[in-house]
């Protein structure tokens, strides 16, 4: 147990202390900017970057917009007050001592990622270990690059893509989420900087799910990524972000902003396991994510869908929302938020039905243990020119034990008399019959527990990517240890 | 008469949910091979029974001991004495939605392998076993593969019961009111199915309220509770008797 403690400990030193200092190390050849967020900031990022005027003028008009605002409050979040002017928005990364092998990694990183059943090479690649010929990370990237390639599908960090395909990325970016859109998009207009960019041209299905590419590429994501996803008509693609093995980040905020856009007949499926540091049993420490993502069906007939697991981070603001522009177009949001201890959680969706017969349906199902904080917010919005539209949406909460919270906010307006709505929702113990049961027929409490959440959190997960689903049932298990007797 | 050990063994048992005793002084001995059946009005302590044997929350055992297989049943957790061997027939099973009985019963089975020092069973062996035991009790098509207790109806609850008793084999069966809400085919099919499950190391702790079950599953001992104590046993014919003459009536004989 001692050890436990004495491991938390660090952890949270690492993550609390802002350890920003070592990018001032005089012999580390590096760009680490001054504390604080202004203008000149802004050109130096944009500068070091190398970036066209074009985007520096989207991040002055960005900061600009965001010197205007304040942080929401709605939220049903205990939020402590953030120095903006305390971070740096630029740094390159703190150069890490690699370890060469394995049995140099923590064992208890290298005990959760056995629980959870990551493969051995993998777990070297995750853990930053060193890779030989061995692991040929190298080789398996080229290889599914090629494969791409050879579809006209370009998959690529957006600051490549900036490069590369800049007519696309101007076109695209703050299409969906505006640079003004709320504070912390417009926080991450203004400094974003790592990040992907998809395109799938159109009648291209990826041959592969994008997970697996970046799964095995899987390296510490940034604090204000910026992710871009484009299906032109009749293309698909299915895209992974995260991880369920431990994130660890020196950053403690995170504001990201996804955008997707699904032209006529494509489909983007995008699924999320957040396994962010959430702080310790106390509730100190922790990332606090502070998310913008949201999808447009552009063309008719096609279909976005949201799936997120969520577990980690100390606080989640977060709501991937799907505008239905197209007519006969579908979009769906599936969730599963687990908090613990002292986490809080405010998440969920918004459907803005636009185009005719439109389509949404939302399953979130909350599960709250410790003295965390779990609240659904969603919002479904059927304009007048949605004749026909028609939403569904379900939202349970899971209670374990007394001292946690289920909050359930949905918001619904309807604009025209020929849309169907319906709304569920239920909030449940484990109950003790249940409980009974299983452990009747010889499974321990734990099992028995693990087998109850992971039945009710089933609707979600099986609309994972299948080699993460088992990982992310695991995660189920792990995310509640503890929580029970 | 019986040169074996019992298998179970209840000497002066009391118990009591909060300051309430329900349960004053039960004695109770069966062997490998036997069927007991427990008759009794409602609220006399026949369900309270069947939860203190199987540890659930809520009952404390005030005085007496319970022997089970020659371990001292008491101080055992439910999953372990699940994994002795004791297995429960619930009145009312609980629903586990997005559960799949496949999961379940692949997940008992090896939590009892597992502590028998086995390995997990082969996934081919095991569909092998679950469809031949559905075909045995003649399970519906419709909840072969659902999530467990899932939209069943009373009776197929009730038989989904037995397929589980049939999948894990315990040494001691209690089927606590297994008949109620059974029509007469169920009922018929259940007590077949019990009835082809009955081994020479095994055993049953039949509980029921009626006479009827017990056409079908032939008990080799009755034992009448009443107010918390059994107050009189016997054989089948006791069950006859008490058909014949009402529970107050031997109540009253006894007292």
């Amino acid at each position: 147990m001692k050890d436990k403690q004495a491991y938390q400990d660090e952890i949270l030193n690492e993550v609390t202390e802002r350890d920003y200092q070592f990018g001032f190390e005089s012999n580390i050849e590096t760009e680490t900017f001054p504390k604080g967020l202004n203008e000149d900031i802004i050109r130096r990022i944009s500068a070091v970057r190398d970036e066209p005027d074009w985007v520096l003028e989207f991040r002055l008009k960005a900061f600009r917009a965001w010197q205007k605002m304040t942080p929401p409050t709605w939220p049903h979040l205990k939020l402590p007050d953030i120095n903006f002017q305390d971070l740096i928005y630029y740094a390159r990364p703190k150069p890490r001592k690699k370890p060469n092998s394995l049995d140099e990694v923590d064992p208890e990183i290298l005990d959760i990622y056995n629980r959870l059943g990551i493969p051995l090479e993998e777990q070297k690649a995750l853990a930053g270990v060193a890779v030989d010929a061995v692991l040929d990370s190298v080789s398996v990237k080229t290889t599914f690059q090629e494969e791409l390639r050879k579809q006209g599908i370009i998959f690529c960090p957006i600051s490549d893509a900036i490069r590369d395909y800049p007519d696309l990325v101007r076109k695209y970016l703050g299409s969906v989420v505006p640079y003004s859109d709320n504070f912390y998009a417009a926080l991450n207009s203004a400094v974003f900087t790592d990040g992907s960019f998809v395109f799938v041209p159109k009648g291209v299905h990826s041959p592969m799910e994008l997970s697996s590419y970046f799964r095995i590429n899987a390296r510490g994501t940034g604090q204000f990524e910026r992710t871009l996803v484009i299906v032109e008509e009749g293309g698909y693609v299915s895209y992974l972000e995260g991880c369920t093995a431990p994130q660890r980040d020196e950053n403690q905020l995170h504001a990201a902003v996804v955008e997707l856009i699904a032209h006529k007949d494509a489909e983007i499926k995008y699924s999320t396991v957040q396994n962010w540091y959430p702080g310790d049993k106390e509730g100190k420490g922790g990332i606090f994510n502070f998310v913008t993502k949201r999808g447009i069906c552009l063309g008719d007939r096609s279909k976005i869908s949201w799936t997120q697991v969520e577990t980690g981070s100390a606080i989640t603001w977060k709501y991937p929302s799907t505008i239905l522009k197209g007519d006969d177009s579908v979009a769906e949001f599936y969730s599963v938020a687990v908090t613990n201890n002292y986490q809080q959680a405010d998440t969920g969706t918004k459907m803005i039905h636009i185009g005719r017969n439109t389509r949404s349906t939302i399953i979130s199902k909350g599960i709250s243990a410790g003295h965390s904080q779990n609240t659904y917010r969603g919002q479904v919005h059927v304009k007048k020119s949605a004749v026909g539209a028609r939403n569904y949406s379900v939202c349970d909460s899971l209670l374990m034990g007394d001292k946690c919270g289920a909050h359930t906010f949905p918001y619904i307006d309807i604009e025209n008399r020929h849309a169907t709505v319906e709304h569920e929702a239920t909030t449940s113990k484990i109950s003790d019959d249940q409980l009974f049961y299983l452990q009747q027929r010889g499974l321990d409490e734990e099992s028995a527990v693990n087998m109850i959440v992971n039945g009710y959190a089933k609707e979600v997960l099986r609309q994972l990517p299948m080699e993460f689903a088992v990982e992310a049932q695991k995660l189920l298990e792990i995310s509640l240890e503890g929580s029970v007797g | 008469m019986n040169k074996q050990k019992p298998l179970l063994e209840i000497k002066d048992l009391h118990a009591a949910i909060g300051d309430k005793e329900i349960l004053k002084g039960v004695n109770l001995r069966i062997y490998p091979g036997e069927v007991h059946a427990v008759m009794g009005p409602n609220g006399t302590g026949k369900s309270t029974l069947a939860y203190v044997l199987t540890g659930r929350e809520g009952y404390e055992v005030t005085r007496g001991e319970v022997w089970f297989n020659g371990k001292n049943l008491l101080e055992m957790s439910p999953d372990e004495r699940a994994l002795e061997g004791l297995f429960l027939s619930f009145q009312y099973p609980v629903e586990i939605p997005g559960v799949s009985m496949t999961n379940f019963m692949k997940a008992a089975i090896d939590a009892k392998r597992k502590y028998h020092g086995l390995e997990p069973i082969k996934p081919g062996e095991f569909l092998r076993m679950y469809r031949e035991k559905q075909d045995m009790l003649g399970l519906p098509e419709r909840i072969r593969n659902r999530a467990v207790n899932e939209g069943f109806s009373g009776g197929e609850k009730k038989r989904n019961e037995i397929f589980q008793l049939a999948m894990l084999e315990p040494l001691l069966a209690i089927l606590d009111e297994t008949d109620s809400g059974l029509d007469i085919d169920a009922l018929r099919a259940v007590a077949e199915g019990v009835n082809r499950l009955r081994r020479p190391d095994n055993a049953f702790l039949v509980i029921t309220h009626y006479q009827r079950l017990l056409n079908h599953i032939v008990p080799d001992y009755v034992h009448i509770m009443h107010d918390g104590r059994i107050v009189r046993s016997g054989d089948k014919n006791l069950a006859l008797e008490l058909e014949e003459k009402g529970y107050e009536e031997l109540a009253r004989q006894n007292a």
